[in-house]
């Protein structure tokens, strides 16, 4: 069963087990296109489970291949359609730990949030990558209250208890929040 | 829309002035800085500017009058208030405030990589497309939503023209490189594997710059070239790519020097083309930095009230097109089907 098809990869349901399979681009020469597509497969795989390590619920990999990952299906309800203060404080939690262990999520929307026994799991590491600087955990913030204002009416209450949230799992929660609203400022939408 | 303007642009090395109205380019003078030797030094550029100031917009007065229009027809004064060289920017601004003040016309300051961009949705079928603007200075895609161009995704360190311009530099190439790379690449042979960096939605080049430097020990100069371009343009197709998936948008704008390119107009074409999107690019005269763009989005912004005070008209190197209030695109002229 097909789940979705991104920019980049082509994401399937077989038999309880999730493929994300990244599909070639004719634009770029075969040897950079079969290069990228096979880094970027293994660092997924990897930020992944690095995330789980982290104390941040992902799926299990099961097999990773030149250009497919191979992992648990998450049965459950995106958090878009869950959202309320308490799950935003625990989504300001997960964030924070994430931040903490270095990994920047790099598409922290509400439907890569999956709500399932009582754990919410976070999905689609595609546009991940390791760094631990303001600006990047600031912009990974930022995209967040962005879905937020854009699906939710009481975004303001959720973008607080977020904040609390965050706040309880990662030191520099504050500075981080501080530059989230200059980046604001800037009108950036990354 | 109605109303005459002149405009000039100088954020770099290219001086630049025209007078447009809605209907097209009614005159345009320019007057390029040719470094002597190596890149475009800021102050040499700056004193370039300063010295054919006052004759390319005599000459541009001329030229206007011949086409009917007289100096007491002109509406407004727009110039490029950045981003671009301080030194540049600010010589250009002083001749737009003497001409404004002097014609008692408004002020208008204008960001140049949005001017690229309106420029392109002037000159071709584009309406709401995304923008790749790839040139000297900047690389950047944007896109236009609720009353703001966005910034999808940039250069975290030079442009795309800057690293092939640096990498050309070192390969004993003269300035412009560009062209003279694009020429080698198409005699090349191998690929040989360089740095693709793409963060998120970001692109990186100075690392990219560095390694084919290095490649030139050990590889023929037209390999490195092609390697060069192949990685370089992969990278600014994918971010274009996720911007349009992002976006929803079905329509791709080339802007920028960079974008002269013929590889990396094939590349987005492909791309284009497999998304079952538009590609357009601007005729060559509107791609690199013209007076052009400068007067006709002078013109949207006069139209729509955006003009300046004298007092008001500091330029700024850093002028970021996210920051700048799009008054003259409501959300009705983008409806329906395209």
């Amino acid at each position: 069963m097909y789940l979705a098809r991104g920019a980049e990869a082509l994401v399937t349901l077989d038999e309880g087990i999730v493929i994300k399979e990244r599909i070639p681009k004719n634009y770029r020469l075969q040897e950079i296109d079969e290069r990228i597509r096979k880094e970027r497969t293994r660092a997924e795989a990897r930020l992944i489970s690095e995330a789980r390590r982290g104390g941040v619920p992902t799926p299990v990999i099961y097999d990773i291949q030149d250009f497919r990952i191979e992992m648990q299906y998450i049965e459950g309800k995106p958090l878009k359609y869950l959202m309320d203060e308490e799950m935003s404080n625990k989504v300001g939690q997960l964030v924070g730990r994430l931040h903490s262990n270095g990994i920047i999520h790099g598409d922290l929307t509400t439907s890569n949030m999956i709500f399932s026994n009582a754990r919410i799991y976070l999905i689609d590491f595609g546009l991940a990558y390791m760094d631990s600087s303001l600006e990047a955990q600031g912009v990974d913030v930022h995209v967040l209250f962005q879905t937020f204002e854009s699906t939710h009416s009481d975004h303001e209450k959720l973008i607080a208890s977020f904040c609390q949230g965050y706040r309880k799992s990662f030191v520099t929660a504050d500075d981080v929040i501080e530059r989230v609203k200059e980046i604001e400022k800037r009108g950036r939408y990354a | 829309m109605k109303g005459t303007v002149l405009g000039i642009e100088g954020t770099a090395w290219n001086l630049s002035a025209a007078i447009v109205n809605e209907k097209d380019v009614i005159a345009e003078v320019t007057h390029t800085y040719v470094p002597p030797v190596g890149g475009i030094h800021p102050r040499e550029a700056a004193q370039h500017h300063a010295r054919f100031a006052s004759h390319i917009i005599g000459r541009l007065l001329d030229e206007g009058r011949k086409k009917g229009i007289s100096s007491s027809m002109i509406d407004g004064i727009a110039f490029s208030q950045g981003p671009g060289l301080g030194a540049c920017l600010r010589t250009v601004a002083t001749a737009a405030r003497a001409l404004s003040l002097g014609l008692d016309v408004p002020l208008i300051g204008v960001n140049h990589c949005l001017a690229h961009i309106e420029v392109g949705r002037w000159k071709t079928p584009a309406r709401d497309p995304v923008t790749l603007y790839v040139s000297g200075a900047n690389s950047q895609v944007l896109a236009y939503k609720m009353g703001k161009y966005r910034v999808f995704g940039e250069t975290l360190d030079i442009g795309l023209g800057n690293a092939l311009d640096k990498f050309a530099r070192s390969a004993g190439l003269t300035h412009p490189g560009g062209p003279k790379i694009e020429e080698m690449a198409r005699k090349a042979k191998n690929y040989i594997p360089m740095p693709y960096v793409v963060k998120g939605m970001d692109l990186s080049f100075s690392g990219l710059s560095t390694a084919a430097t290095d490649a030139l020990a050990k590889a023929s100069l037209e390999d490195v070239c092609y390697s060069f371009q192949e990685t370089a343009f992969s990278m600014v197709v994918e971010v274009t790519e996720r911007a349009l998936a992002h976006t929803g948008k079905k329509e791709v704008l080339l802007a920028g020097g960079v974008g002269a390119n013929m590889r990396l107009r094939e590349m987005l074409k492909i791309m284009c083309e497999d998304r079952g999107a538009y590609f357009y690019v601007p005729e060559k005269r509107f791609m690199g930095d013209n007076g052009a763009m400068i007067a006709y989005l002078g013109l949207l912004m006069l139209d729509s009230g955006s003009v300046i005070s004298v007092e008001n008209s500091h330029v700024n190197p850093n002028f970021r097109p996210d920051s700048v209030d799009v008054t003259w695109i409501t959300d009705k002229d983008l409806e329906g089907d395209l």
